[in-house]
């Protein structure tokens, strides 16, 4: 029996709890190294007259300092648009932008001399805001996104019920625990070999090289582990690593770079924050007949990836419901500061929080069960190839389309399972009786009110930039029947590495100790994408099980012939391989022997994701291999004198499809729940009408703490669980689609608050215990 | 004069003129004991927790902030040196592997050291001992399994081994001096009045992470014997001013729930293991949660030049915002307080977490009543001004009047005159103003018997 579905703890498990764990900045560095800091913009946009280094320069231990000027290349780390420097040119953008970039023989050294540079800087009106940002119509591309399906005008305007609204939903630090972190050794001929803490090995690849004026061969990255990632190091480890190529190209010594925190949060791109605005027509029953959202997101200064996570947003403005006619309108502002860059769901959640709240308020509206109208306009159950076969009378065209709804960007919605994952939940954890008791309390009590609520999630689950969804695995089989796996994703903690290793052990049957997953290297699987988009273990997967798969096929053969029998009963099972019929050799001899029959025991894989075309201008076609669901239903407690409220109970049922690990799975659930509570609740990100972020450390920005997880906190994978498209093992993409689960949090604070009056509460977010207060003074206004 | 203490059970020694460096740089970058972490490096993620072991026993504390001079004399295990002799998991250690409790793995070897302290210690509030330890992965759940499933197994014998910590003497010197008694360190910070007192420097360890600042000569306060005093006898209670914020909490959780339980969520378990009370008043913050308790209770501020003593109530040491009634080389040697308020303290401590957060705002309220009317009320506050600050005028439209919601509504018009409070990242003045307002109505309907605190609900 191979490892394959077990709850296998982490890989690394044991080097994190002894310290053993290495990280970038725990590389034994060569004699030698320096290390780098940044000087900072201190104005949020101005034009930059001058610099004065001189104090920088006398700093004892400072070996050089260099600005745009110095650069012998490209002066470039963006991901996208060619847009971002890495040393300011002419203009500063917002504030935390770096402008020049000190070398010196410690990273005190380096922290303490970067602070005395003299920036000159003429400053400009600056965009901070959303509303400034509108009015100067200052924009990504040339004009808002649009997607559109039917006349969501007439169908809102036909209605017998009619809501407007508006969310603000704030923005997010990622707080990975492990900072930005890269360091560079020079090679021979002017090589570089990149640490660097990223989720891109291959972007560090090819920004390296752009800034050293090398081809991509002389550049390798490696990344053996992350401390967190979250969307955080898909780009914006680039700086980091292109600074210390270009330090070790100019001084010939290991060059080495970490941000110190507060540097981390005031340089690095965040979440986007949104602004949704809403209007929606629906029946007495609340099913929707059209929805016109308008999108207003913060892109930050530079384009980074706030296209495509912009277009995410609009690609979950349905989240699980079906809505007949939709209008979706999204405006990627630029404004000056940090620029807005991927977080787990991608602009997904920010989407999926529009139209929960448009739910949430029409049940307000309508005195009905938010869960009720949440049923009413799911997506209908329909026919996927492992569903049940249709009734013969509904075969026809006609019952057809009918039957198979599309989202907002027609795409047939082929796999919906929250219909019973809702059932399911909702009966665990005793909704209707808990909604009772949560009424009951709240006609006794006057201070403290409790709310409930189950919300579901739906999540695309591909990168919507087609060509991305590819993947390169190489295995090799060494004579002692060990076998070393590499592949072009990274590990963040996401347990990665341990589903590989899992993944090739059912196809050798060797034992998982024999395996062992190396360190993400661009000299090893070249050309790889960002691990992002929850893709990991679905793209690398794939590709892990394609190369292990030839060599198997080539040791069956060796086996075979050693046996004498034909290659096609040859088993591998349990470290043995097996001829079906008695005979049988362990893995280690069967490798062996593969070995001296001259057979190759090494393999590229390769994979790309079928079925998947989209056109992302048009707002047309299937973006999407298939969709990940879950509900989540929690329990919270407001102090209506305060707003300070808790997560009394969370319960979730998640679909993984047939898990790979079911302990790595239901982390990832935990663990993407209670940041994307976070996210809604205490994570405020506060910047000044200087457009200075004022929460830059963890001290001022507040991640949940252990006591802010749910007091009672079920997490279960949906049983029934298994991808109705051939993915590896049938599994699915965890990820990113359990975050969401945490807007439960949100919407059952507004149920407490609801309580409290008459009035809608029209909560926003972060629903810090100020905005619960306001809430509740609303509601209470009527 | 060598600063001399044990790490990982060996003996080590380094100048005095070391004696301000974060004890996570000398871990880190010296001995290439990589397995501390630096998250934030400011003593609020606990990537860097290590443990501190004393006469007192073992407590978890953060490295980032924790200065070469405060280990002088005591022993210091990090992660590396939590396994046994034989290599053996610490039960911790192995439970977190079982119970999946590490995914990235940044947080953990702080997670684990902080569970190791409680484990040792018997402590199973793991809520409040891992509050300090911030983990981005896991939403904590497996890590609480873990920490309970070790619960149950015994405490491993190498875990004793640090007790004894390391005999050593006191240094005196013109630029670091770690003083052995109050009149040493009198003497030596009368003749160095520019001189940094440091006692818990979970403050003064910023100026040095964050502002990169040098700090001149240096006295730390960890070894003067009597700054630790702490006497609950007779009508005044005596609390020296090097008591550490864990300890208060500890003993006067007998005479004072309320009390104890707003220091629970005063930083966090390794801040409280460092911080003391002297150096939360000292430090004249405007937004510490100790002054408005204190001052709400009446206290005394008694301090100390030399061989001069006086003392005055607390409330009067904040002059203003950044300004103290202290003279260079007065220092604060103990405080005061009447035991007649602890009955009817109520401390309220507001901010966007409940757990290792600075205060939006603390109201902490003394209002004693008889036959129903209002007696005597004492109000003060944090966060509402540039100082900690009494509600005199609140007070003045309580005393006399019957202890009601009527009343309350009344004088809470009041909080007008008292406080004019700022907007800032933690909380608008609007917020700050109606909460303070609120928590004078909690405290009546608290009396009345009405459900007022979340986190006594139960799901």
């Amino acid at each position: 029996m191979s490892s394959l579905a077990r709850p296998l703890p982490h890989d690394a498990a044991r080097l994190h709890v002894t310290g053993q764990a290495r990280y970038v900045d725990d590389i034994p560095t060569p004699a030698g190294t320096l290390h780098l800091a940044f000087g900072l913009s201190e104005v949020a946009h101005g034009v930059l007259r001058g610099i004065d280094l001189s104090e920088v320069r006398n700093c004892p231990g400072v070996i050089d300092v260099l600005t745009a000027a110095d650069l012998p290349f490209d002066n470039d780390v963006s991901p996208s648009a060619h847009d971002e420097p890495l040393l300011a040119t002419d203009r500063v953008h917002y504030v935390g932008q770096p402008v020049f970039l000190v070398i010196a023989d410690s990273h005190l050294t380096a922290r303490r001399a970067a602070r005395k540079g003299r920036i000159a800087i003429d400053p400009l009106p600056a965009i901070l805001t959303v509303d400034q940002a509108m009015e100067a119509n200052s924009r990504f591309e040339e004009g808002p996104r649009v997607y559109e399906k039917g006349d969501a005008k007439a169908a809102i305007a036909d209605a017998m019920h009619r809501l407007t609204g508006t969310i603000e939903v704030g923005g997010q630090e990622h707080f990975y625990l492990e900072g930005q972190a890269a360091m560079a050794l020079p090679q021979d001929g002017g090589d570089m070999v990149i640490h660097s803490s990223t989720q891109h090995p291959t972007e560090i690849q090819h920004k390296v090289a752009e800034a050293v004026g090398l081809p991509m061969h002389a550049v390798r990255v490696e990344m053996r582990r992350m401390g967190g990632g979250f969307g955080g190091k898909e780009s914006q480890g680039n700086a980091l690593a292109v600074a210390c190529a270009i330090a070790a190209r100019h001084t010939g010594r290991a060059c080495k770079m970490r941000y110190d925190r507060d540097d981390d949060m005031v340089i690095t791109g965040k979440r986007h924050d949104i602004r949704i605005d809403y209007d929606v027509g629906f029946d007495d029953a609340g099913r929707v007949a059209g929805v016109n959202f308008v999108h207003k997101l913060r892109c930050g200064w530079a384009m980074d990836l706030s296209l495509p996570v912009a277009d995410r947003a609009m690609l979950h403005a349905d989240n699980a419901y079906h809505l007949p006619t939709c209008r979706i309108e999204s405006h990627r502002l630029k404004t000056n500061t940090q620029s807005a860059t991927a977080f787990r769901g991608f602009g997904g959640p920010q989407g999926m929080v529009g139209i929960e709240r448009v739910m949430d308020h029409i049940a307000h509206h309508l005195g009905l069960d938010p869960l009720a109208v949440r049923q009413v306009n799911y997506y209908s159950e329909a026919g996927g190839p492992s569903a049940p076969p249709p009734p013969p009378e509904s075969i026809s065209a006609k019952m057809k389309t009918e039957a198979v709804q599309t989202t907002p960007y027609f795409m047939e919605v082929e796999d919906f399972e929250l219909h019973a994952i809702t059932a399911q939940l909702a009966d665990q954890a005793g909704y209707a009786a808990r909604r009772a008791a949560v009424a009951a309390w709240n006609a006794d009590n006057a201070v403290v009110k409790r709310g409930v609520a189950l919300t579901p999630v739906k999540f695309g689950i591909s990168f919507t930039l087609t060509h991305l969804n590819q993947a390169g695995a190489l295995v090799h089989v060494y004579s002692d029947g060990s076998i070393q796996v590499n592949h072009g994703g990274t590990e963040m903690g996401q347990g990665l590495f341990q589903k590989m290793a899992q993944v090739a052990d059912a196809s050798f049957g060797c034992g998982i100790e024999r395996i062992k997953v190396t360190a993400t290297d661009t000299s090893k699987v070249p050309n790889t994408s960002a691990t992002a988009a929850s893709s990991g273990s679905d793209l690398n997967g794939m590709a892990v099980r394609a190369a292990c798969e030839v060599i198997k096929a080539r040791m069956a053969e060796g086996v075979a012939a050693y046996f004498g029998c034909d290659a096609r009963d040859i088993r591998f099972v349990g470290g043995q391989v097996s001829d079906g019929a008695g005979r049988e050799i362990s893995f280690d001899e069967a490798a062996q022997r593969c070995y001296e029959a001259r057979i190759s025991l090494s393999s590229t894989g390769y994979y790309k994701t079928p079925k998947v075309a989209w056109d992302r201008i048009a707002g047309r076609g299937r973006p999407f291999y298939y969709f990940a669901y879950g509900a989540a239903m929690s329990e919270v407690a407001v102090d209506t004198l305060t707003g300070e409220y808790r997560i009394l109970r969370s319960d979730i049922i998640h679909d993984v499809g047939a898990s790979l690990n079911p302990a790595i799975d239901v982390g990832q659930i935990e663990g993407g729940f209670v940041q994307g509570a976070g996210w809604l609740t205490s994570e405020e990100l506060v910047w000044n009408g200087d457009g200075r972020l004022r929460t830059h450390a963890p001290s001022t920005y507040k991640i949940p703490a252990c006591g802010d997880r749910p007091d009672v906190f079920n997490v279960e994978l949906w049983s029934e669980g298994r991808n109705r498209e051939d993915t590896i093992y049938r599994s699915k993409a965890v990820g990113e689609p359990p975050f969401m689960l945490g807007i439960s949090a949100l919407m059952a604070l507004s149920d407490a608050v609801a309580a409290c009056g008459t009035g809608y509460p029209d909560l926003q977010a972060p629903a810090t215990p100020e905005r619960v207060l306001a809430a509740v003074n609303k509601v209470r206004r009527g | 004069m060598d600063i001399a203490f044990l790490l990982n059970g060996n003996v080590t020694r380094i100048p005095g003129d070391q004696a301000t460096r974060p004890l996570l740089d000398f871990l880190r970058d010296e001995n290439h004991l990589t397995g501390t972490k630096e998250g934030c490096n400011e003593g609020d993620c606990g990537a860097c927790t290590v443990i501190l072991t004393d006469a007192d026993g073992g407590r978890a504390v953060n490295a980032c902030i924790l200065l070469m001079g405060q280990v002088h004399g005591k022993a210091i295990r990090t992660v590396e040196g939590l396994r046994g002799p034989d290599g053996d998991l610490h039960p911790v250690q192995d439970a977190m592997i079982r119970h999946h409790g590490s995914q990235c793995g940044f947080c953990t070897p702080g997670f684990v050291m902080s569970m190791a302290a409680a484990h040792s210690n018997g402590a199973t509030d793991f809520d409040t001992q891992l509050a300090g330890n911030l983990c981005r992965c896991t939403g904590y759940a497996p890590i609480i399994r873990a920490a309970e499933d070790a619960a149950t197994m015994p405490i491993p014998a190498w875990m004793s081994e640090d007790l004894g910590a390391l005999p050593s003497a006191g240094i005196s010197t013109d630029d670091v001096a770690i003083p052995d008694c109050i009149d040493e360190l009198a003497d030596w910070y009368a003749a160095h009045p520019d001189a940094t007192l440091i006692a818990g420097a979970t403050d003064v360890g910023l100026w040095i992470t964050k502002h990169l600042r040098t700090l001149g000569p240096v006295a730390f306060l960890h070894r003067v014997q009597g700054l630790d005093l702490l006497d609950f006898e007779g009508d005044e209670i005596t609390i020296g001013a090097g008591v550490t914020v864990s300890r208060l909490r500890e003993e006067i959780a007998d005479l004072s729930p309320a009390l104890a339980e707003m220091l629970r969520r005063y930083g966090s378990t390794q801040v409280r293991n460092s911080a003391t009370i002297g150096g939360n008043l000292a430090n004249g913050s405007p937004i510490g949660d100790g002054a408005p308790a204190l001052i709400a209770l009446g206290a005394d501020i008694h301090l100390r030049h030399g061989a001069a003593r006086r003392s005055m109530p607390l409330e009067t040491f904040f002059i203003d915002y950044g300004k103290q009634d202290r003279v260079p080389g007065e220092f604060v040697e103990k405080i005061t307080v009447p035991r007649a308020g602890f009955d009817r303290l109520r401390c309220y401590k507001l901010s966007k977490r409940f757990d290792q957060d600075i205060s939006a705002v603390c109201g902490c309220f003394v209002i004693t009543v008889a036959d129903g009317v209002v007696a005597e009320a004492r109000i003060a506050f944090g966060g509402m001004a540039g100082t900690p600050k009494r509600a005199k005028a609140v007070e003045a439209a309580l005393i006399g009047q019957p202890w009601t919601e009527a009343t309350v509504q009344t004088a809470i018009e009041a909080f007008d005159t008292d406080f004019t409070p700022m907007s800032d990242m933690r909380a608008s003045a609007e917020y700050r103003q109606s909460a303070a307002r609120n928590m004078l109505m909690r405290y009546v309907l608290e009396d009345q018997g009405a459900a007022v605190n979340v986190l006594e609900v139960t799901p």
